[in-house]
């Protein structure tokens, strides 16, 4: 067997993480990889396009029910679906209470030592949102994920959150292996969107892996808890995500140390695109506004 | 006042006094707003009944005295076997605190750990900068030749990674990018010390073996698993080695560090592992296990390593004693020597000797896993039943493992396993169901008093009796000590029984 491989999706929420991550593992299977989905976000959807149900019973809500993490076997927590993936979810508490990173902590590492990693080409790990706390950050530990791959599209806040999720990853990088696989840009059809993604990796020192336009079909899809691939498997979307998965297979080992930048950094290449105005310029509009209701 | 310089008063008889009596009735007739005496005693009677321990039984969500401790304890013993080695625990100062007391309570022996010390801003922020400090003031205030680093539940909730805490503090240059630091995440609220224990022996032996090449010799490594005996214990099972004459490694042995003399010297550190014999370790023919249920995950490993590997429940009494030195015979190719088999024939002979003030008693064993398999095993060899065997921290399958032997003995005909459960669980068990004697640790004292059964103390921890633990059980030796600490038990019972002058003395018998 060939050397285990692990990656991890981050990016901002609503991003379409969940939804780019299992098409993309949908085409790796293609490919015959074996795979397992690790989904760490207390949401637990990071499974559903790909078991074609609604939502997966997660560990800590089967290990809540069964009264320790310890009471549960593997076979309770590991679904199988498209073309043999091995799904798996944490889940977490309700939003409010409790503390969701522990909950990842746990749901790993009784993975770990349950055996569902073993017999597997890759693990996927789904992330939430951002790395909040010391939980979220445990598919980057040491002897996890040996790549990231940042989702991120042209809209201002995603590119915050990539920016922030490149700091995290370098803050693991010198002490472990994790590397920046790079980033996914995810089509919102805004301006210059490819080229500000291009001018994102520049900066990250990393590479753009793929741009995946927007396609109303993987809406389509999703509606009937569908990957493209599955769905239409001969549509230009499901070729998009197969280029995606081809380009991720081959980036086994390329992965970077990023180089984040700064906030003034960021906002001023936000500017330069046009995506943030300047102070001046907001001050100028609201004067102009200011007159003409005068 | 009946209290004066001349003549002072213990505690004890002063509050017997009438003065005291007085203010302790007043103070509960004032301030405690007390339930009549009536209804306590009638509330107490019913603890006793059949319906009290079914609803005792129903508990969901409460556990009261639980009989284990938290995985750090486990972890900072494990460490304590190993030569000149600190425990470093990441988390908060009053865990640490309680650690060392607990094993310095029964040991009778100072006990070092130190803390990361982590506040409130670490919580917030992460513990980086607290094990960077912690690791640097550790090295330069003790002086050990390693530290080993557990986790406390506060530094496991905020999710930190020692592996990369650790190699950052050594990059700041805290310790020596080659001073060997192993450690083990040790979460509090998750399995108990005995996993503890395996975790950091775990950490130890990769942290040492890791990238190493393997060369298969002829040793035997020991692992003693989670011992409150290991004082008596690994220095009689390194008697009965020497005996065979086996080239043996103990991986963690305890026994110099809790039992240092008192020569005018302080040693911090004494005895225990040392950093080549770990090394060299890996290279064993084999890897025998004392406690199969302390090492599951180490086993796993050293397995994985090549070595050939055994494990065993606390190997005490004929048959288990037998199964370990045959083990040990075969993998070193030594025979048992002629002394060793005449130390069994004695340790035969003492129980037929016994034999008809043993056979037929029944007992209550709680414990560590290991332990209670171990001491229902002995106790169904001497004609014993063990009607209640109970491990707070026995799993789903100690408890199919345990019924398993207890069904193939005659003696464990009527025996119930009871994993999981605490000992105001066993409380109920010994009113309903009521046995001969107890076998555990010091929290059964209060057991003893509520329900009248003699409490024979044979396991960890022992508070309040002084230095039962620098005799061994383990071995022959020990089952002999075993067998006379439960029939000094028998005996005092049975005078008790017969001690009132012509009431009932009729066989308060000088010959037993």
């Amino acid at each position: 067997m060939a050397k285990l491989r692990q990656i991890a999706f981050y990016g901002k929420g609503g991003i379409g993480k969940s939804t780019t991550s299992q098409n993309t593992l949908a085409a790796l299977v293609e490919m015959g990889q074996k795979i397992l989905i690790v989904g760490c976000d207390p949401k637990a959807d990071s499974t559903r396009l790909i078991l074609n149900t609604k939502l997966q019973d997660t560990v800590l809500h089967l290990a809540a029910e069964a009264g320790s993490v310890e009471d549960l076997e593997i076979e309770d927590v590991m679904k199988i679906g498209y073309k043999g993936i091995k799904c798996t979810e944490s889940g977490g508490p309700e939003p409010g209470v409790g503390c969701a990173g522990r909950g990842v902590i746990t749901a790993i590492n009784f993975l770990e030592e349950n055996g569902a990693y073993d017999d597997v080409d890759y693990v996927s790990y789904d992330v939430l949102g951002d790395v909040v706390c010391g939980g979220f950050a445990m598919p980057i530990r040491e002897n996890k994920a040996q790549e990231i791959y940042i989702v991120m599209s042209g809209e201002m806040m995603a590119l915050y959150a990539a920016n922030n999720i490149a700091k995290g990853i370098l803050k693991y990088a010198h002490s472990g292996g994790v590397r920046l696989g790079g980033l996914i840009c995810n089509e919102r059809k805004t301006d210059k969107e490819l080229e500000l993604a291009e001018a994102l990796a520049a900066r990250l020192g990393c590479k753009l892996i793929h741009f995946v336009p927007r396609d109303n079909i993987v809406q389509h899809a999703e509606l009937r808890r569908q990957t493209v691939i599955q769905y239409s498997p001969d549509s230009q979307q499901a070729k998009e995500y197969r280029e995606l998965a081809r380009k991720i297979h081959e980036n086994s080992g390329k992965g970077v140390i990023p180089t984040p930048i700064t906030m003034e950094e960021l906002e001023d290449m936000l500017i330069e695109f046009g995506i943030m105005k300047t102070e001046e310029q907001q001050l100028a509009e609201l004067q102009a506004k200011e007159a003409a209701a005068g | 006042m009946p209290q004066s310089a001349d003549r002072v008063l213990d505690h004890a008889p002063l509050f017997r006094e009438p003065e005291y009596q007085e203010m302790f009735a007043r103070k509960r007739a004032e301030f405690e707003c007390p339930v009549p005496d009536d209804k306590v005693a009638e509330q107490g009677e019913f603890t006793k009944t059949w319906d009290y321990r079914e609803k005792n039984f129903a508990r969901e969500s409460l556990v009261v005295n639980p009989a284990k401790a938290c995985q750090p304890l486990g972890a900072v013993f494990a460490a304590a076997g190993f030569s000149r080695c600190m425990s470093f625990v990441h988390g908060s100062q009053g865990c640490v605190a309680y650690y060392r007391s607990h094993l310095s309570r029964h040991f009778k022996e100072p006990c070092s750990a130190v803390s990361s010390s982590m506040t409130e801003d670490a919580a917030v922020f992460g513990g980086l900068q607290n094990m960077i400090d912690g690791l640097a003031n550790c090295s330069a205030l003790y002086q050990p030749d390693m530290i080993a680093v557990s986790t406390t539940c506060m530094a496991e909730v905020i999710g930190d990674d020692l592996q990369g805490f650790i190699s950052n503090a050594k990059k700041k240059g805290s310790v020596a990018e080659d001073f060997p630091v192993p450690y083990a995440h040790t979460p509090a609220f998750v399995g108990s010390h005995v996993d503890g224990y395996d975790n950091m022996i775990k950490g130890i032996l990769e942290n040492f073996w890791k990238g190493a090449e393997r060369t298969p010799g002829t040793a035997i490594n020991i692992i003693p698993g989670f011992d409150g005996y290991c004082v008596g214990n690994n220095r009689e099972l390194k008697r009965l080695l020497d005996l065979m004459g086996v080239d043996y490694t103990f991986i963690s042995d305890a026994s110099d560090q809790f039992d240092t003399p008192s020569d005018g010297e302080f040693r911090m550190y004494d005895g225990g592992t040392t950093i080549d014999e770990v090394k060299a370790a890996l290279n064993a023919k084999g890897t025998i296990s004392l406690q199969y249920w302390n090492t599951r995950k180490t086993m796993d490993y050293i397995a994985g390593e090549g070595q050939e590997t055994a494990t065993f429940h606390y190997p005490l009494g004929i048959r288990a004693t037998d199964a370990l030195l045959m083990k040990v015979s075969e993998l070193s190719g030594k025979p048992i020597p002629e002394a060793i088999r005449l130390e069994r024939g004695r340790l035969v002979d003492a129980m037929a000797d016994s034999q008809s003030h043993l056979h037929g008693k029944k007992y209550a064993i709680y414990g560590d896993p290991d332990f209670v398999q171990a001491m229902a095993r002995f106790v169904m060899e001497t004609g014993g039943e063990p009607t209640h065997c109970l491990a707070t921290n026995g799993t789903k399958a100690w408890e199919a493992e345990m019924k398993e032997m207890l069904a193939a003995d005659p003696f464990g005909a009527s025996a119930q396993v009871w994993a999981g459960k605490d000992l105001w669980h066993l409380r109920s068990l010994l009113f309903t169901e009521p046995v001969d004697f107890m076998i555990g640790n010091s929290y059964g004292k209060y057991l003893e008093r509520d329900t009248g059964t003699p409490l024979i103390r044979l396991t960890f921890p022992i508070f309040d009796r002084h230095h039962h633990h620098r005799f061994p059980l383990m071995g022959y030796q020990g089952g002999l000590r075993v067998l006379t600490t439960i029939l000094d038990k028998v005996f005092d019972k049975l005078d008790a029984e017969t001690i009132v002058a012509g009431v009932t003395d009729y066989s308060y018998d000088l010959t037993r």
